[in-house]
């Protein structure tokens, strides 16, 4: 009988994503105009799932209790490289697709190594391996644009319906989740990530593989900032290297991460919740849409609720009666 | 089993940590089928030669061989995958993951490439009764579970890796007297079964029960191997410090009652479950000490009255008059003037890259400064007054204090505290990790901060420092005070035996907490 | 034995021998493409230029001394120079009061800040994101969208912009100042000790009866304030303040302090280094415009030439 309470326990932060998620959405859905709509449903998905897989790769690196500074620049390099390979016959294109992704994994992989090997703070080195990536999409895509026989089937498909209503992006971010991260939670090197995350000294002592686990954290993580790039390229129909584009995401992604119940501190967290973070994260954006407001008190609205929600998590203090416990 | 071939044997091995002869030459032989228990003061290298025996730690020279071969470890996972599994005294628990997780961490059963999870839950419950765990939920995270439980964690998480040679470093400190009965009954089947069990411990009694053969470590050499029983604890201790072993406190003066209101006066303070109306008076001159089994509140008292702790209730009067402690800065002004030496040294008491000067200065800064400016003049001669005062051996006050001994980093620790002049001085086992000499500066020290007026507050976990140095013993229980011994009555005779009745009375067949040199 | 240097050269830190080697390395690369990069009149220009980044670099290195990060950095900024340019349109009082006012709205935001890491134990990271984007939001709804139209007082520009001093540039002796407070307030006074104690060891310094808490408040407060010091600045520079003028100085902030040696983990680091980084960072960029490198070279050289300074020698320990 037990059982469930502790697994409950495990998936508590997930959980209160969700619920925050579901409430903002309702609310949503219920003030617009044109109400649940396939349509409606479809744009919002489309939109969110961008900053859903960005916060996956975040979570991937912030378990290790690293932080990739550099995920919205793999995003827009990805993005860049994607306008002009996913190009020509449906079959070229998709391989087209196949190579932005192993451009992902490369760029994740290059973090990783760098931190493992170099033993940098991932701090410094997102920040560094960041303005290269920015560097090579903008050398790609000095301006936005996109090839010439660029393939909008494949971009119309996956940002499209299927029948009966449900967007593709969903379906794809649900694809991901079952092909990618389950199996990974699932491992023995997902168990790592969290145990390298959780006490890198005990996991050290107790035989853990933490270069390999970090290694793959950071590359799963460069795979995952790279399907968002691809998915920015089907909506846009364009590859642009915006600077600002890049860093936004980067940090809306952490914020994603927060509010989907990962630890900051390692060890602590699914990338379920982060995609609930960052489909909520989103959400309040648009709320002020259907609310009527002056869409210039966005960005307020949204920056005040994320202070909001990054101060209740905190509430936790109340319980703390000895005050060593607040001191690592 | 043949006796007579060793299992393991580390021959030469030496490492040093910049200036710290942590093994030299250190050899160790050890056989299957029996328990070898390894002693030495803190320091002595028993630590280093558990991690180098891990795989944590590399040594720099010599070489170890496993049934004759010889073998190298790069990491603790080829240690362990070579049945060479160590419980080390810092639990190796990893917080966020559950109890089974853990248990299973370094080799989890899989199926199709991921971890089965029925087959995890499986091993986890049969090592968990194997060491006597049964009460312990496989799915609790560990970071929620009490330290007994969660050493009892680790010795299934050791016993679950099928190890051929067993280290056990420190593994019972927590341990209920119940819990280390069911764990010792554990060792001594492995024992039958052909394991080489090595014991670290301080605990006579327990080397006592379970050790086969012993070998005792001083300054980071193998001094004596000889069968258990062979020697009588003296000559044992002797062995561990190296020369003769005598008693050296300075001589107590009973102390002279005034008629002023004691310095320190506590009623009835509670908090939790942890602390339940304890009172107790401390007068100026008088060293008062905690007792009692290890973890019966006496840490969380020195805590709750040094302001740390949160939601204490009771009264606390200083100088007769009622005064709340709200945090550790209030506890250092002139109007309470209390000290804590804490715990640990290198994470609560000191900033280790920090220099010696910084450190020393650090709880009187700000009677150091002018308008938030240091004086370094005064900063300089309080400095060098307390050097002299302590006798601190140092390279100079500008080299970072974690250069410096163990003993002479504690020093600087009290050092630092006695710039502000406390009246009132709470102790939290300063000796623990220090060396004799060292050790006896201190008690001098303590005796004479008695004498100039001060009030001292004593918990040590060694009770021939109780009895040397404390004119009354407090004795705890489950977070009270259970009995006063009042200067003569301060034998360590009476000490074990209240301790030990206490906790028969209350239905547990104490554990003997031995001389710890 | 081990081989000791003589005492003057034990105490230089490795970290900024390297940082001012590259220096000279960068000027002495720079001359081989232009003679112009040795004059004193393009020395001069670069380190007022560095004065901006110095200011913000300042405040970031008390902050990851702590152990923190300060990610407000970008809106602070935008918010110290808006303000003060809004304050002049309000007559002469306010064109007064201007420098001072920008100032205050950046020490309050630094507050939010270090309230929430200090008080709340909420991560810096989160927080001063969250400050981040409430700061913009402020400003957006302030400004409409549009670009700001109030100008810049004469102060503000007389700082960034003028001379008076042996023609060294006004910016450059304020970043001086500051800088010399800095040292003094991190050497010579209790604040400063405590700041280092907290970045070794929070808890240790908590047990020495230190407010540990309020420390960390203020040091935020002093962030704060001088990225909105900054904005000022660059608003004087400009004449006047400008959407996302804080967006280029984030990452370059971080980069100088821990260029210069500071560990990113807190507790280790001196101001000198932190000079050091500073003008190099400027340096780099400058030098890579100069030679009309294309945006993303600039970029992708930025970035390797950071990850190869933090190879030579801000490396961790390896767990053996």
């Amino acid at each position: 009988m037990k059982d469930w309470r502790y697994r409950l326990a495990e998936q508590r932060g997930t959980l209160l994503a969700l619920a925050i998620f579901l409430f903002m959405f309702v609310v949503y859905v219920s003030k617009h105009p044109a109400g649940f709509t396939a349509n409606v449903v479809q744009t919002a998905a489309n939109k969110g799932v961008l900053l859903a897989l960005v916060a996956m790769g975040q979570t991937m690196v912030v378990l290790t209790a690293g932080i990739d500074l550099s995920a919205g620049m793999i995003f827009i390099f990805t993005n860049c490289l994607g306008s002009y390979i996913i190009a020509g016959s449906t079959p070229i294109a998709l391989l087209g697709v196949v190579g932005v992704l192993l451009v992902g994994l490369v760029c994740g992989a290059l973090n990783g190594l760098i931190v493992i090997y170099g033993r940098l703070q991932p701090i410094v080195t997102t920040i560094a391996t960041g303005s290269i990536y920015y560097g090579v999409a903008l050398w790609l895509r000095p301006q936005p644009g996109n090839s010439d026989s660029f393939n909008s089937d494949i971009a119309d498909f996956m940002t499209g319906r299927l029948p009966g209503g449900v967007p593709v992006s969903l379906v794809a971010l649900f694809v991901v989740v079952l092909v990618v991260w389950l199996p990974f939670r699932r491992s023995a090197i997902g168990r790592a990530v969290y145990a390298t995350g959780s006490s890198e000294v005990a996991a050290y002592m107790s035989g853990v593989p933490i270069a390999r686990a970090k290694f793959w954290a950071y590359t799963l993580s460069g795979l995952l900032s790279s399907i968002g790039g691809l998915y920015l390229t089907f909506i846009t129909y364009s590859g642009d290297a915006s600077f600002a584009s890049g860093g936004t995401y980067t940090l809306y992604s952490i914020a994603a991460v927060v509010l989907g119940g990962v630890s900051l501190f390692g060890g602590v967290g699914s990338a379920v919740g982060a995609i609930f973070g960052a489909l909520a994260f989103r959400t309040i954006g648009d709320l002020l849409f259907v609310f009527d407001l002056d869409p210039l008190w966005q960005p307020l609205f949204q920056g005040v609720v994320l202070l909001l929600a990054v101060c209740v998590g905190s509430a936790r203090l109340f319980q703390i009666r000895n005050r060593l416990d607040l001191f690592a | 089993m043949d006796v007579a071939t060793p299992l393991f044997r580390m021959e030469a091995v030496s490492k040093r940590y910049g200036g710290v002869r942590a093994l030299e030459e250190a050899e160790l032989t050890v056989h299957g089928g029996r328990v070898h228990a390894v002693l030495g003061e803190n320091g002595a290298g028993k630590s280093t030669l558990i991690k180098v025996m891990a795989g944590v730690v590399a040594p720099d020279k010599g070489r170890m061989t496993l049934e004759g071969r010889e073998v190298v470890f790069p990491d603790p996972a080829s240690a362990i995958a070579a049945g060479v599994v160590c419980i080390f005294q810092e639990l190796s628990l990893v917080p966020d993951l559950s109890v089974a997780d853990n248990i299973v961490i370094s080799n989890p059963p899989k199926r199709f490439g991921l971890i089965d999870r029925r087959a995890q839950r499986r091993i986890a419950e049969q090592a968990l009764a194997r060491a006597g765990g049964e009460d312990i939920h496989p799915l609790a995270p560990v970071k929620d579970l009490p330290l007994s439980r969660r050493q009892i964690v680790e010795i299934a998480k050791a016993l679950a890796r099928n190890p051929r040679i067993l280290i056990l470093d420190e593994a019972t400190s927590a341990l209920t007297a119940a819990d280390v009965t069911r764990v010792f009954a554990v060792l001594k089947r492995l024992r039958s079964e052909g394991l080489a069990l090595l014991y670290i411990s301080h605990r006579m009694h327990e080397i006592a029960e379970l050790a086969d053969e012993c070998t005792v470590f001083r300054n980071g050499r193998n001094v004596a191997t000889y069968l258990a029983g062979s020697k009588t604890d003296n000559e044992v201790v002797e062995m561990m410090i190296g020369r003769e072993y005598s008693h050296v406190f300075p001589p107590k003066s009973p102390a002279k009652l005034s008629d002023k209101p004691p310095v320190l006066e506590v009623r009835t303070l509670s908090w939790g479950q942890r602390l339940r109306d304890i009172s107790l008076t401390a007068r100026a001159g008088e060293v008062v000490g905690l007792g009692g089994l290890d973890g019966q509140g006496q840490r969380e008292l020195l805590l709750a009255l040094f302001g740390v702790l949160m939601g204490v209730t009771g009264e606390v009067l200083i100088d007769g008059k009622r005064t709340l402690v709200k945090s550790p800065r209030a506890a250092k002004s002139r109007k309470i003037g209390m000290a804590l030496i804490p715990e640990d040294r290198k994470t609560e008491g000191l900033m280790l890259p920090m220099a010696v000067r910084a450190n020393l200065s650090f709880a009187a800064i700000d009677r150091l400064c002018h308008w938030g400016v240091i004086d370094r003049e005064a900063e300089r001669k309080a400095v060098e007054d307390m050097i002299r005062l302590l006798a601190i051996r140092t390279d100079g006050v500008d080299v970072p204090v974690g250069s410096l001994s163990g003993g002479n980093q504690q020093k600087v620790v009290i050092a630092k505290w006695l710039m502000v002049s406390p009246r009132i001085i709470l102790l939290n086992d300063p000796t623990r990790g220090i060396d004799v000499g060292t050790k006896q500066e201190i008690y001098q020290l303590l005796r004479k901060l008695a004498e100039s007026g001060a009030a001292i507050i004593f918990y040590s976990t060694d009770y021939d420092e109780l009895v040397g140095c404390c004119n009354r013993v407090l004795v705890l229980y489950d977070g009270m005070v259970k009995r006063t011994l009042v200067e003569d009555e301060i034998t360590e005779r009476a000490l074990v035996a209240s301790a030990l009745n206490i906790a028969t009375d209350q239905g547990e067949a104490g554990s003997m907490p031995a001389a710890n040199p | 034995m081990t081989m000791r240097l003589p005492v003057p050269l034990r105490r230089i830190d490795p970290a900024v021998a390297t940082a001012f080697a590259c220096i000279v390395l960068l000027l002495l690369l720079g001359s081989l493409y232009s003679r112009e990069f040795l004059s004193p009149a393009y020395l001069l220009q670069q380190l007022k230029v560095a004065s901006f980044l110095g200011v913000i670099a300042t405040g970031m290195m008390v902050v990851i001394l702590l152990g923190q990060i300060d990610l407000s950095v970008p809106w602070v900024v935008a918010v110290g120079g808006m303000m003060a340019c809004a304050a002049t349109a309000h007559g002469e009082l306010g064109t007064i009061l201007a420098i001072p006012f920008g100032l205050l709205c950046g020490i309050a935001l630094g507050l939010v800040n270090g309230i929430g890491v200090a008080y709340l134990r909420i991560p810096s990271m989160i927080i001063t994101l969250a400050v981040n984007a409430v700061a913009q939001g402020l400003m957006v709804a302030y400004t409409g969208g549009f670009s700001p139209q109030d100008s810049a007082s004469r102060a503000m520009r007389f700082i960034a912009t003028g001379d008076i001093v042996f023609g060294l540039p006004n910016a450059l002796i304020v970043w001086a100042l500051l800088g010399a407070g800095t040292v003094f307030m991190f050497t010579r006074t209790g604040f400063g000790r405590a700041i280092y104690a907290i970045g070794n060891r929070e808890r240790a310094a908590y047990l020495s009866g230190i407010n540990t808490q309020r420390v960390v408040m203020m040091a935020f407060a002093i962030s704060g304030g001088l990225s909105a010091f900054a904005g000022e600045l660059l608003a004087g520079y400009a004449s006047k303040a400008a959407q996302a003028m804080g967006d280029a100085y984030l990452l370059p902030s971080i980069a100088a302090v821990v260029l210069g040696g500071t560990s990113i983990l807190g507790g280790r680091g001196s101001y000198v280094g932190t000079i050091a980084g500073v003008i190099l960072i400027t340096l780099l960029q400058s030098i890579l415009s100069v030679m009309q490198m294309e945006e993303f070279g600039r970029q992708v050289i930025y970035g390797f030439v950071i990850i190869g300074m933090l190879l030579l020698y801000g490396r961790e320990r390896r767990l053996r």
